[in-house]
């Protein structure tokens, strides 16, 4: 029984463009193994997906939402031959650049746009074997970026009266919550943050949450289709909270489920966040605050 | 064998003392003086240079001391040490890791504590038992988890089935995937009704869980374990719980830091791709970590901060916060403030302030330096302690039918802790500080009272009248005020309270407790304050505070309920009242003692006193006040001791009357010393030991007469020391144990005799030997093994013979008279079979006749005249003695006789040497038939085989000696004893 296994040089595993990935292919086996040639790919995909609800309405323009490829390299890592019992390592090397005309977007992996960087290895072999194939993620960052974080900051005040989707006002009880975001545009490597301010507030309060939101587009000039949907939510208050007292508001990006706003031609990235007050008999409140990020 | 006569031996014993004297030479050395070696040759010798050179052949690396904050000194220390340590160290070292760990990482932490926290910071690991002790249930509990016992689990899964059957097809289906994932891991299930120990127990089971989880790599399973389980402390269900159930749960916490902890510090340690262990410094710095180890760290935080609820986020976050150390340097601390201010977003008030302290509790572990914390906690609180008389609040009060008071003091452990570590080695203006903030901010009794227990007593001390007032002035929505003046009271007990304000602040505080009606609520005050009053008042007030203590605890019986409160008063004024007259001079201080009505619980007390009495008093007391109380109190021990009473218990109230006894002394006036002895043994008389002392107390008493009148009494100390006589003669009978009576008898005879009080020695003398008899056979020894009685007889025997050659004879009963009663009784006293101790006796007694015999007496009771002047070498009473002397040799032979057989040997050949040494010493060898007796039983000695060759040999010596000195008998007799 052999095995086939790639390790890369970097533990993170984390690239940018220009870099060079570095890595060895490993090999077990208890016996000499003879194979037909090992081969090495380093794929980029951007895979869109259709929403359910949204189905219908595309079918028409399918074709457009065929995965893109922004990145493909294929190298002969063994010729064809025989390895030795134990174990072989056999190192490789491949420079990260892109298809002429494309871009390495950042790693991505969201509901109907998914980016995803692939090492694989295939270890052809005779007929009577199976191929052996192993296949490890690895990650991309953006190297430079023309767009920079800024102080952007955003002052909130959310009553009853900004409130737009309310058909009965006077069910609504009084409140008013005060507060500002540091800065909507923002770095991906350093937290949100905030302060959140309950002035007053008639009802007793079962939590104040943050709620991180995607928002995802696909489609051309045509059309398209927009989804927006949780990434996480993170409260930030359990109960009734004291009135006045400025409660933070902190949360960090999780990795691989965000990444710098996005926008191409065929799809769109883009986050934003909620800030839900439920009160205790489960009615809730939302404040929606859209996020630009980037990674410098 | 013929009868052999006695024939003494004329001695002359000036003479001999003079020959055999030693000259006396100036002694050098103290034999006494500790053993001290001055002069020490450096010995460099093959050991030392061994274990220098193994030491450096082997670098000796402790696996377990790269986590240990001292590992510097730990090659240093095997250094040159010996080489068997140096093997042992290691074999320890390498134990298996598991059970290592943990005490490993244990003493680190405690390491560092030590490093910046002094003994005044008193650690968690002392509250946690207290809290936990003192904040129970008896209502029921639930549990939200999935990771229990799977006994609970398979039930689930039955009731499942059972479900299944009548359902659908579709439900049927759900139900598999259901038990599927049940398989998997567990679906979270809440199980109702736990009883407070079922509930214990469960969170004890997750620990394990988590422990298990850790060690088989399920790291996401115990990270799991560890949410769910901080998830349960924002349940404020069973509300008088929370802070047991916080104690338990950061237990798990605690251990699950620790784990991670490790766990990246091993990661940090291994170099990729090897084994090979880097050690990391103790104090490592962040760039010295590897690049694997912190992407694990960042993995775990991003983990942590994706966590949804806010409760269990803050928890696991502050409880992982040591491991920040491996990202950045100084990121832990920079955490701790960012969690301080999270803390605000938990709107229940108790949950909260449990959570600061939480953080202040992991923060003062990992960067005791850092504290700009500690004042947001304490202030966060400040601000958050109106909610208190939120409507949410009071909902789960009303729920749960707790009162306002009740659960306030579900607060005070953690506002205890966050105070404490506020107040840790601050200055005196901080407190001023907080007093202010309090004023504005809450000035609630809660808070004061927690004030006043975290900063030192001292600061408190110093401002006792305004803390009066303080506590004066506070709302009283919170704790009961009496539990302030406890509080203060504890604190003004510890420190010096400044002299202007003592008196006032005692009017003050007492002018409150006077009004608590709940015994409970004063006496708790009182058993505080006594201790106050006690230290800087005077007897006025002690008494006063005293006689309130019993106006308040009498209506009702009320001091039924409160022994324990009243023995610590007692013992409180004792340990710091330490003169008796004045003690007993207050006249509330025995109705006060009078108070404590169940037996036991009043001897304790007396017990106290008497322990205290004995230990402080230092000198004699005659204040007949003291006396009497004494005695009361005494009496009251004495009375408890019945048939079932344990020898223990005994012997302690035994030694705390004899240590009274020896305390009470009248100087000169000798009768009243000897009508209290009279009074002790009229109120003491169930006591062996009591009376022992008495008899022995008085007859220290008939000396010290006698020594007063230098040996010449007058009519009246003749008659004093003969009532000392008559106390001890009618005294002695009414002990239990007849080995102390034989004891006693024979002492107080001889002081009798010492006093010239004749007929009173023979008395006694008499009243022992006709004891003898009576004498058990076994007598207890210290180890509880009985032994036989007959070795104590022996000496006993051997030091009543040696009184017996100086008592003057009763002319009326004739010639040793005494003596001839103790041989009868002998005669018929029934001795061990195997033993031969009747015939070393006997040799005894021939040696003491021997020396009645002579002209004058080797000693004599000082102006008594013994046998040999009465006497006067009377040859008929020398006639007398020997004939006497002939009969025990007569005794003596028959007796060799009866143990002749070939397995008594040993036995035989022991006495025939005994005899022999005791003619060569005594008797007359020059007459032929002592010469022939003494050669006679030396070949008697050697018949078997069996004689001590040593023994014989140091006769053999002694003869050889006193023929070269010109004794005649000696000379003739040398040559036949042989070896």
């Amino acid at each position: 029984m052999a095995l086939i296994d790639i390790r890369l040089k970097k533990v993170n595993k984390i690239f940018k463009e220009g870099d060079v990935i570095a890595g060895v292919v490993v090999v077990q086996s208890k016996g000499d193994l003879q194979h037909q040639g090992i081969t090495l790919t380093m794929e980029g995909m951007v895979n869109l997906q259709l929403s359910a609800k949204s189905v219908g309405l595309f079918e028409a323009f399918y074709n457009s939402l065929k995965p893109i490829q922004v990145l493909m390299y294929t190298l002969e890592v063994a010729k064809p031959g025989r390895l030795p019992s134990g174990k072989t390592e056999i190192p490789f090397e491949v420079p990260l650049k892109p298809k002429p005309g494309k871009t390495l977007y950042e790693t991505y992996h969201g509901v109907f746009v998914n980016i995803q960087y692939l090492v694989r290895v295939e270890m052809k072999r005779s007929l009577l074997n199976k191929d052996l194939q192993k296949q490890t993620e690895f990650i991309i960052e953006y190297k430079t970026q023309e767009e920079r974080a800024k102080d952007k900051p955003v002052n909130f005040t959310i009553t009853p009266d900004t409130l737009t989707n309310v058909k009965e006002k006077q069910n609504v009880p009084k409140f008013k919550v005060k507060g500002h975001i540091d800065s909507s545009c923002l770095q991906i490597t350093k937290p949100l943050t905030g302060e959140l301010i309950v002035e007053h507030c008639e009802a007793l309060i079962k939590s104040i949450e943050i709620q991180l939101v995607r928002v995802e587009t696909c489609g051309c000039a045509e059309g398209f289709a927009k989804d927006a949907t949780e990434i996480q939510n993170i409260q930030i208050a359990d109960g009734d909270v004291t009135r006045n007292s400025a409660i933070p508001i902190h949360m960090v990006f999780p990795r691989l489920f965000t990444c710098p706003s996005l926008s191409t031609n065929n799809f769109k990235v883009d986050f934003e966040i909620n800030i839900v007050v439920v009160f205790s008999d489960d009615h809730l409140v939302t404040e929606n605050f859209p996020l630009r990020l980037t990674r410098f | 064998m013929a009868a052999y006569e006695w024939h003494p031996k004329r001695r002359n014993y000036v003479l001999e003392l003079g020959s055999k004297c030693f000259n006396p030479v100036p002694a050098s050395s103290h034999p006494l003086k500790a053993i001290t070696v001055t002069d020490v040759q450096q010995k460099k010798g093959n050991s030392g240079a061994a274990a220098s050179s193994t030491s450096k052949k082997t670098p000796f690396v402790d696996p377990l001391s790269f986590s240990d904050p001292l590992s510097g000194g730990v090659s240093t220390e095997f250094e040159g040490s010996d080489p068997l340590s140096m093997m042992s160290a290691p074999s320890k070292s390498s134990m298996p890791s598991k059970s290592s760990r943990s005490n490993s990482v244990k003493s680190q932490k405690m390491d560092g504590e030590n490093e910046e926290i002094d003994d005044s910071f008193e650690p968690w690991s002392l509250k946690r038992a207290g809290i936990l002790t003192k904040y129970t249930t008896s209502e029921k509990l639930s549990i939200t988890t999935s990771f229990l016992s799977t006994g609970d689990q398979e039930r689930v899964v039955i009731r499942s089935q059972a479900q299944a059957q009548t359902g659908t097809v579709s439900d049927k289906v759900k139900n598999r995937l259901e038990q599927l994932d049940d398989f998997e891991e567990g679906s979270v299930k809440e199980m109702l009704n736990l009883s407070q120990q079922d509930y214990v127990k469960r969170i004890e089971e997750l620990n394990q869980a988590l422990i298990t989880a850790w060690d088989g790599d399920q790291r996401v399973k115990a990270l799991k374990i560890v949410i769910q389980c901080s998830k349960l402390l924002a349940d404020t269900s069973v509300i008088p719980f929370y802070p047991s159930k916080f104690v338990l749960i950061t237990d798990i916490l605690d251990t699950f830091g620790r784990l991670v902890y490790d766990r990246l510090l091993d990661k940090a340690q291994t170099v990729v791709g090897s084994n090979k262990i880097a050690k990391l410094p103790a104090k490592f710095t962040s760039d010295e970590v590897p690049e694997a180890a912190k992407e694990t760290c960042r993995n775990w935080f991003f983990k942590i901060a994706s966590i949804r609820e806010l409760i269990p986020r803050f928890y696991v976050e502050a409880a992982m916060l040591r491991s920040y150390n491996f990202l950045r340097t100084g990121e832990s601390t920079e955490v701790i403030d960012r969690l301080s201010y999270m803390s605000r977003g938990i709107g229940d008030p108790l949950v909260a302030v449990y959570a600061r302290c939480y953080l202040c509790r992991v923060g003062i572990l990992i960067a005791p330096k850092f504290r700009p914390h500690i004042p947001r906690c304490f202030e966060d609180f400040i601000i958050t302690f109106p909610q208190v008389q939120g409507e949410s609040v009071q909902n789960i009060l009303a729920t749960q039918k707790v009162e306002m008071p009740r659960y306030l003091t579900l607060i005070s452990p953690a506002l205890d802790w966050i105070l404490q570590c506020l107040a840790h080695q601050s200055s005196e203006t901080l407190l001023t500080q907080t007093l202010e903030r309090c004023k504005e901010g809450c000035n609630n009794a809660l808070m004061i009272n927690s004030i006043m227990s975290a900063f030192k007593p001292q600061y408190i001390a110093n401002r006792a009248l305004f803390f009066t007032e303080l506590i004066k002035s506070c709302e009283d929505t919170g704790l009961p005020k009496h539990m302030l003046y406890r509080t203060l009271g504890l604190c003004l007990v510890v420190a010096e309270t400044p002299e202007d304000q003592q008196l006032s602040v005692l009017n003050e505080v007492w002018k409150a407790v006077v009004k608590l009606k709940n015994p409970t609520e004063y006496i708790s005050c009182a058993e505080v304050w006594i201790e106050f009053v006690v230290k800087h008042f005077g007897k006025r007030e002690i008494n006063t505070f005293i006689g309130d203590i019993i106006k308040h605890m009498t209506p009702d019986r009320a001091y039924e309920e409160f022994y324990p409160q009243l023995q610590s008063v007692v013992s409180k004024i004792l340990a710091h009242q330490h003169d008796f007259s004045l003690l007993f001079s207050l006249e509330k201080f025995l109705p006060f003692i009078d108070m404590f009505q169940r037996e036991a619980i009043k001897v304790e007390v007396c017990k106290c006193v008497l322990e205290s009495f004995n230990k402080h008093q230092l000198t004699p007391v005659n204040d007949p006040v003291v006396i009497n109380a004494m005695m009361f109190l005494g009496k009251i021990m004495h009375d408890s001791v019945d048939a079932l009473t344990l020898d223990d218990e005994k012997r302690v109230i035994g030694n705390l009357l004899c240590g009274f006894i020896h305390l009470v002394q009248f100087g000169r006036d000798f009768e009243q010393q000897l009508s209290f002895y009279v009074e002790v043994r009229a109120a003491f008389s169930n006591l062996d030991s009591v009376l022992v002392t008495l008899i022995q107390s008085v007859n220290n008493l008939a000396v010290e007469t006698r020594k007063i009148v230098k040996g010449n009494h007058s009519r009246k100390t003749a008659a004093f020391v003969r009532a000392c006589a008559a106390y001890c003669f009618i005294t002695v009978p009414s002990l239990q144990s007849v080995f102390s009576q034989l004891q006693l008898y024979l002492l107080s005879g001889q002081v009798a005799l010492l006093n010239q009080c004749y007929s009173q020695g023979d008395a006694f003398l008499k009243a022992a030997i006709s004891l003898i008899p009576d004498m058990p056979k076994t007598m207890d020894a210290a180890d509880v093994k009985s032994r036989s009685s007959e070795p104590f007889l022996m000496e006993y025997l051997y030091s009543f013979i040696s009184t017996l050659l100086v008592t003057p004879d009763n002319p009326d009963v004739g010639v040793m008279y005494l003596l001839r009663g103790l041989l009868n009784v002998l005669q018929d006293y029934t001795w061990d079979q195997n033993g031969d101790l009747r015939i070393f006796v006997y040799t005894r007694v021939l040696a003491m006749l021997s020396s009645a015999a002579q002209e004058e007496y080797l000693y004599h009771f000082d102006k008594v005249d013994s046998n040999d002047s009465m006497y006067g070498s009377d040859p008929k009473f020398v006639a007398e003695v020997q004939s006497m002397a002939a009969t025990l040799i007569g005794e003596i032979l028959a007796h060799l006789k009866t143990i002749s057989a070939p397995e008594f040997a040993k036995r035989q050949s022991t006495l025939a040497l005994e005899l022999v040494a005791t003619l060569i010493c005594h008797g007359d060898l020059s007459q032929t038939s002592m010469a022939s007796l003494t050669s006679n039983l030396w070949t008697l000695a050697q018949k078997n085989g069996q004689a001590d060759v040593k023994v014989m040999k140091k006769l053999q010596e002694n003869i050889k000696t006193k023929a070269a000195a010109g004794n005649a008998g000696c000379q003739a007799l040398a040559p036949k004893l042989t070896v």
